[in-house]
């Protein structure tokens, strides 16, 4: 089960082609700059996004990020919903194992943000899309 | 169309990674440097990442193949300048960039190259050398 809280702010960035990945990457900076994250986990939650809105265009044929800045008592976090319309992943564990890949990446795309990332959930239902929230503590 | 520029120095080819790559510029990076390299035999490649906030896992396989196709080539590739936090987050990811010969920095790079290059040239009479390493 997910660790959630009360939403403060959203925005949602659309993922069509790889220059929109690149302004995921960018829109994920300024927010975890202003959210005043160290630059080692503002590098870590840059890396998770571009992992991730390159499996929301590569795999799911493209799709959207929304970012929430989420408050839970004393804590802040960023999460990151990227959801796609695409085929759906039909094994979630073999999918999070690094090495496994559908295409002809490295596999590490899943595990590897997994773990920069404090919390990560993955919904994914054959022919209806996946949706991979993560979210990251202050 | 967007390239990233190499420049020529002697034998060498040096690649200054400036702006944030999208995939496709990268992969024309390494299609332009393997030309480049079989156009005017370069012997040593240096790519300065030193201003790349974040290598992910197709940024670091597109390094990787650079080095392999520059090797196959008779090229040998090194990177320079990888910020701490970068080193951090991609082993953290699962990548330790196998096969990626780096440095800290664009001086100490340029050294690694010209003594391999000096000590290949040496040995390139050795017919049938076909060492692997």
């Amino acid at each position: 089960m997910m660790l959630s809280g009360t939403i403060e702010k959203t925005e949602v960035v659309p993922i069509a082609n790889s220059s929109d990945v690149v302004v995921v990457r960018q829109r994920v900076r300024v927010w975890t700059t202003e959210m005043k994250f160290s630059l080692v986990d503002q590098t870590k939650i840059v890396t998770a996004a571009s992992e991730l809105g390159r499996n929301t265009l590569e795999h799911g044929g493209g799709g959207s990020m929304e970012l929430a800045l989420v408050v839970n008592g004393v804590r802040r976090g960023i999460r990151m919903s990227f959801s796609d319309h695409g085929p759906g992943i039909p094994d979630i564990a073999q999918a999070l194992k690094d090495g496994y890949t559908s295409g002809n990446g490295m596999g590490l795309g899943l595990g590897g943000s997994k773990r920069l990332m404090n919390e990560f959930e993955i919904e994914s239902t054959p022919g209806g899309g996946t949706t991979v929230t993560a979210i990251r503590w202050k | 169309m967007e390239r990233i520029p190499i420049l020529r120095m002697g034998n060498y080819l040096l690649v200054t990674i400036q702006v944030d790559m999208h995939d496709k510029l990268a992969l024309t990076l390494q299609d332009d440097l393997t030309n480049r390299i079989s156009e005017v035999n370069a012997k040593g490649v240096l790519i300065d990442i030193s201003s790349l906030e974040i290598v992910d896992s197709f940024i670091g396989r597109t390094l990787a193949n650079i080095a392999a196709m520059a090797r196959v080539l008779d090229a040998e590739t090194v990177v320079v300048g990888m910020q701490p936090a970068v080193a951090i987050t991609l082993v953290e990811l699962g990548m330790s960039l196998p096969g990626i010969r780096t440095a800290l920095n664009v001086e100490s790079g340029m050294e690694y190259l010209r003594e391999t290059v000096a000590s290949h040239e040496g040995s390139d009479d050795a017919i049938g050398d076909n060492r692997e390493d």
